[in-house]
C-alpha cells in the first residue's frame, strides 16, 4: 500500500520533471531544424560574417547583428556592473539592518519591471535626453545599455551578494583581529574569496542583457550597419527576430531561425561558463 | 614600554551586553606583561566575550555594548580616540576554528604585512621568524606557494597563529585553539606558546582545564558571567578558595 503510493508519486514527479526537460528538447531540436538549412546552404561563414541583410534578395549575413548585440551587451556591463558590484557590497558589507530590508525588495521589484515598460521609459526619457545633449537620433547603443545596464542590475546584485554572505565569517574576523580596517578586509579578502561567485554575477547579467529583446527594440534604432559611435542605432540578434517574425516566410523565416540558432549558443556558452566558475572553489 | 610592575591590561568593573542581556557581571582582572592567563570555565561563562572585549572584536556586533573600563598600558580601549585598528594590530588574535585565507602559506602569514607596507625582504624575513615561532616552518619551509588550506587543522591552526605574531602583536589572544586539533599539533602549540611568552603577554582560553594546567602562570576561573577567582596555577588547582573553583578544576561538573 505505501510502496504503491511511494512509487505512484515518484511517478508523476518525474513526469513533470520530464516535461520542463522536454520542453528545452523540443525547442532545441525546433529551431535546429528549421534553422539550420539555411546555414548549410549559404555557408556558416557567410551567414555569421556576413554584412548585408536583405531578405528580399536573399542575403543573409548577420554581423551587424552580432556587433549590435555584444556592443549594446558590453556597454550594459560597463554601466551596470560596477554599479551592481558596489551596491552588493554596500548591502552585505556596510548597510544597516533597516535600509537593507528596504533596498534588497527595492531591487527585487526592479527584476519585476516588464521589459516593455522599460522600454517605453527609455524611448521616452533617455532617448530625447541622448538626442538633446548628445546629438544623433538618439536611439542608439547608448540608450540600450543604459535600459540594459538598469536591467542586469538585480541579476549582479543578488548573486554578488549572495556571494559576499556565503564567505564564512572567519574570514572577516581574521582579517579585522588583524588590524585591518573596513575598506581593507573587503577589498584584499572578501572580493578575492568571493571572486567566483562575483565572476558568475557578472556572466549571468550579461545573458540576460544579450537575450533581452522588447526593451531593446524600442530605444536601439534597429538599423542593419555596423556603428561608428555609440550615439548610432544597431539591431541586435534579438530584436531582428522581434521585428521581423511577423511577415517573415520560406527562407526568411529560416534565417530567423538560424539568428535564433547563434543567440541560443551564445548563451549556452555564457550561462555554461557562468556555473562552471561558481561552481569552481 | 613603561614600568615592569604595571599591568598590561587592567580591567575595572567591566560589564558587556547583547541588547539587554548582561552577560559579564562587572569584572576587575588584571594582566601581567609576559605571563600566560588561562580562563577557565564552563559554556556561557563569558570568556569569549571577554576576549573578544579586549580587542573590540565585540564591536562587530552591532548589539553588543560594554560598561567599565579596559585599560592597556595606562589607556582606556574604549576611548574616543583610540584607533581600534591599531588596538588590535597591538592586542592580536587565534580563533576555535583555523581561519586561513584564501591565499598561499606565504600570503597568509605575509598578509597583514603587505597592508602595513613592509619591504619585500623584510616580509620574507618576518614570515620565517613568525612561522618558526609558531612551530610550523620546518613542516612548510619547502612549500610555501601552496595554498594555506591545503594544511591539515593543526598546521593550519600554526599558520593562524602565525599570521598574528608576524604583525609582533603585545598581547595575544587565543579562544581555545586547540579544540578541534589532534595531540601533537596540540602539544606543538602548546610548546610554541610558552616560548614565546618572553616576548608577549598571551591570554588563552583553554579547551580543557588539563591545558590550563599545563601552560598557565595564573589561571582565572569563570562562570556564568562572573570572575569567580584569579591566582597562580599552583593555587587554583590545589587549593582554590572557592568552591565552585574546587568543584570546576577537580571535574565536577563543566
Amino acid at each position: 500500500m505505501n510502496s504503491n503510493s511511494e512509487k505512484l508519486s515518484h511517478a508523476v514527479f518525474f513526469a513533470l520533471a520530464l516535461s520542463s526537460i522536454s520542453a528545452l528538447v523540443l525547442i532545441t531540436v525546433f529551431i535546429l531544424v528549421q534553422g539550420a538549412p539555411i546555414i548549410a546552404e549559404i555557408g556558416l561563414f557567410k551567414f555569421v560574417f556576413g554584412m548585408t541583410w536583405a531578405p528580399l534578395k536573399g542575403e543573409f549575413g548577420i554581423f551587424p547583428m552580432i556587433v549590435g548585440s555584444v556592443s549594446a551587451t558590453i556597454g550594459a556591463a560597463i554601466l551596470g556592473v560596477p554599479i551592481g558590484i558596489c551596491c552588493a557590497i554596500f548591502l552585505a558589507e556596510f548597510a544597516p539592518p533597516l535600509m537593507r530590508n528596504i533596498f534588497r525588495p527595492a531591487i527585487q521589484l526592479l527584476a519585476g519591471i516588464p521589459s516593455v515598460v522599460y522600454g517605453f521609459w527609455g524611448l521616452i526619457f533617455i532617448v530625447p535626453s541622448i538626442r538633446d545633449h548628445l546629438g544623433g537620433p538618439g536611439l542608439s547603443i547608448l540608450a540600450g545599455s543604459i535600459i540594459l545596464a538598469i536591467m542586469i542590475l538585480p541579476t549582479v546584485i543578488s548573486i554578488t551578494e549572495v556571494s559576499i554572505l556565503a564567505l564564512p565569517s572567519s574570514y572577516k574576523e581574521g582579517a579585522l583581529a588583524l588590524g585591518l580596517n573596513r575598506w581593507q578586509t573587503i577589498s584584499s579578502v572578501i572580493l578575492p574569496a568571493a571572486k567566483s561567485g562575483i565572476i558568475a554575477a557578472v556572466i549571468l547579467g550579461i545573458g540576460r542583457a544579450i537575450g533581452e529583446t522588447m526593451a531593446v527594440i524600442m530605444v536601439l534604432g534597429n538599423a542593419v550597419a555596423l556603428p561608428e559611435s555609440v550615439l548610432d542605432p544597431v539591431r541586435t540578434l534579438t530584436t531582428n527576430i522581434g521585428i521581423e517574425m511577423g511577415y517573415a516566410v520560406g527562407a526568411h523565416r529560416q534565417a530567423l531561425f538560424a539568428t535564433g540558432i547563434v543567440l541560443f549558443v551564445i548563451i549556452m556558452v555564457l550561462n555554461t561558463t557562468a556555473q562552471y566558475i561558481a561552481r569552481r572553489k | 614600554m613603561g614600568d615592569i610592575s604595571q599591568p598590561k591590561f587592567e580591567i575595572r568593573d567591566l560589564k558587556a551586553y547583547y541588547s539587554d542581556r548582561e552577560v559579564i557581571h562587572g569584572i576587575n582582572l588584571e594582566i601581567n606583561k609576559n605571563e600566560i592567563l588561562s580562563l577557565i570555565g564552563p559554556a556561557n561563562s563569558g570568556i569569549t566575550t571577554l576576549l573578544r572585549t579586549l580587542n573590540r572584536l565585540c564591536d562587530l556586533n552591532p548589539e553588543s555594548r560594554q560598561e567599565g573600563e579596559v585599560v592597556l598600558d595606562g589607556k582606556n580601549i574604549f576611548d574616543h580616540d583610540i584607533v581600534v585598528t591599531q588596538l588590535r594590530r597591538r592586542v592580536g588574535m587565534v580563533f576555535d576554528v583555523p581561519t586561513p585565507l584564501p591565499l598561499s602559506i606565504f600570503d597568509n602569514v605575509a598578509y597583514g604585512l603587505k597592508i602595513i607596507k613592509m619591504s619585500k625582504a623584510d616580509t620574507a624575513n618576518q614570515v620565517e621568524q613568525a612561522l618558526r615561532m609558531s612551530a610550523l616552518w620546518e613542516e612548510v619551509k619547502d612549500r610555501l606557494s601552496t595554498p594555506g588550506m591545503s594544511l591539515s587543522g593543526g598546521q593550519q591552526q600554526r599558520l593562524c597563529m602565525a599570521r598574528v605574531l608576524a604583525l609582533e602583536p603585545e598581547v595575544v589572544l587565543l579562544d581555545r585553539p586547540c579544540s578541534g586539533l589532534d595531540p601533537i599539533s596540540t602539544a606543538r602549540i602548546e610548546e610554541s606558546l610558552m616560548e614565546i611568552k618572553e616576548k608577549y603577554t598571551i591570554v588563552i582560553a583553554p579547551h580543557n582545564v588539563q591545558q590550563a594546567a599545563r601552560i598557565s602562570d595564573r589561571v582565572g576561573f569563570m562562570l556564568l558571567g562572573d570572575l569567580i577567582e584569579v591566582d597562580t596555577k599552583e593555587l587554583i588547582f590545589s587549593d582554590p578558595r572557592d568552591q565552585r573553583t574546587s568543584d570546576y578544576v577537580t571535574g565536577r561538573f563543566g
